[in-house]
């Protein structure tokens, strides 16, 4: 099953921030939450942080996804959302075939797509509009149904998002969610909120690993 | 060197629930193998450095993945596999194919040779050279000897 849930007009976009407050108002508790670059930097910024967000700062590049894919298929009982920026899926783009491959129905991927490596000073990205001369940018939901995703959505506005974000988490998956978000003025490299290794002995213990 | 009911029956006793892989023609063959395996489930990925990834959010979520790839592979992915085993210090266990170490005519002069062995070194994973169909079991020793230590650690497979 693919579905849209909009085709919004060209240029509009919804503030990271409400976005992800949408997420967060949406997440049910036995949820894994992966939020990465900016994602994780304002999902932070929330307070205090869930037993089972997986805040993947230090990440290696474009590799949410992945590290989303593996706790999907570990645990089956349990939806894992991977937060995205359109840099960073630009940078793992294979994985979407992985995931589809893998047939794990409990992963949804939401790309908060902005068109810029926000957190190194908002340089374009070769699939935005800006970075390749103008011309239409990638369309990452259509790549996503190619790769053959069970359900694919596209959303720029911040209501609508609001208004059907949990019927979008629920559809059967794997499910990908494009979000078109407005990039962050200033927004920096997330800080790591303690060390790695003690928190992911943490995550472990939380989801009884 | 080894077949792949070998290798699909070792992974099978070392109590590995996933391998995560990028074929080469060597541990290619063992696809079909561990894929017949009711314990072990293979996944197919793109590229390596997904493979250290997914081989991560599997130990986090309780499982125990082994990656196998090639030695070209493990040098594509030198970013994951840092991050997965040095900054969160995830224990991942590897089966790694070493191009061109017993068959030098194919490709000679093949860089394999020259940085494989460096790179494991500097990325700080311990590692054994399987060379003989007689050394499988040094595989299966070195995973426990890795996993009761909490460190990652691969098995070099000579190719």
């Amino acid at each position: 099953m693919t579905m849209n849930v909009a085709h919004d007009p060209p240029g509009a976009a919804m503030p990271l921030v409400r976005a992800l407050e949408v997420l967060r108002a949406n997440r049910r508790d036995d949820e894994i939450v992966i939020p990465t670059m900016g994602s994780a930097r304002e999902w932070m910024k929330f307070g205090d942080l869930h037993p089972l967000d997986f805040v993947l700062v230090p990440s290696a590049m474009g590799h949410g996804t992945s590290i989303g894919l593996g706790m999907a298929l570990a645990r089956p009982e349990r939806r894992v959302i991977a937060c995205m920026g359109d840099g960073s899926l630009l940078m793992n783009l294979g994985s979407l075939a992985s995931i589809v491959a893998a047939r794990v129905p409990n992963l949804v991927v939401i790309v908060f797509d902005n068109g810029v490596y926000e957190v190194t000073g908002q340089q374009p990205t070769a699939g935005a509009a800006a970075g390749r001369m103008g011309t239409r940018p990638a369309d990452f939901a259509a790549i996503a149904r190619a790769c053959g995703f069970d359900s694919v959505f596209e959303c720029s506005d911040a209501a609508e998002w609001g208004a059907n974000a949990r019927r979008m988490i629920d559809a059967p998956g794997p499910t990908f969610i494009a979000l078109t978000v407005e990039a962050v003025a200033g927004g920096t490299a997330p800080h790591s909120p303690g060390p790695a290794p003690t928190r992911a002995r943490a995550f472990m213990a939380a989801l009884g690993s | 060197m080894f077949s792949g009911e070998q290798i699909s029956s070792l992974l099978e006793e070392l109590g590995v629930t996933h391998v995560i892989t990028v074929p080469d023609s060597t541990i290619g063959r063992w696809e079909s193998s561990i894929e017949r395996s009711p314990r072990v489930r293979l996944i197919r990925v793109c590229r390596e450095g997904e493979a250290w990834q997914v081989a991560a959010g599997l130990h986090l979520g309780g499982a125990t993945p082994v990656v196998m790839i090639q030695c070209t592979g493990l040098f594509e992915s030198g970013d994951a596999l840092r991050n997965a085993l040095h900054d969160w210090k995830l224990p991942i266990f590897s089966i790694i194919g070493y191009r061109s170490f017993l068959d030098q005519a194919k490709l000679p002069g093949d860089t394999c040779l020259v940085f494989t062995e460096p790179v494991l070194d500097a990325w700080r994973i311990e590692y054994r050279l399987i060379t003989s169909p007689g050394q499988l079991a040094d595989i299966g020793t070195h995973f426990r000897e890795c996993r009761a230590g909490e460190r990652p650690g691969a098995a070099l497979i000579a190719e």
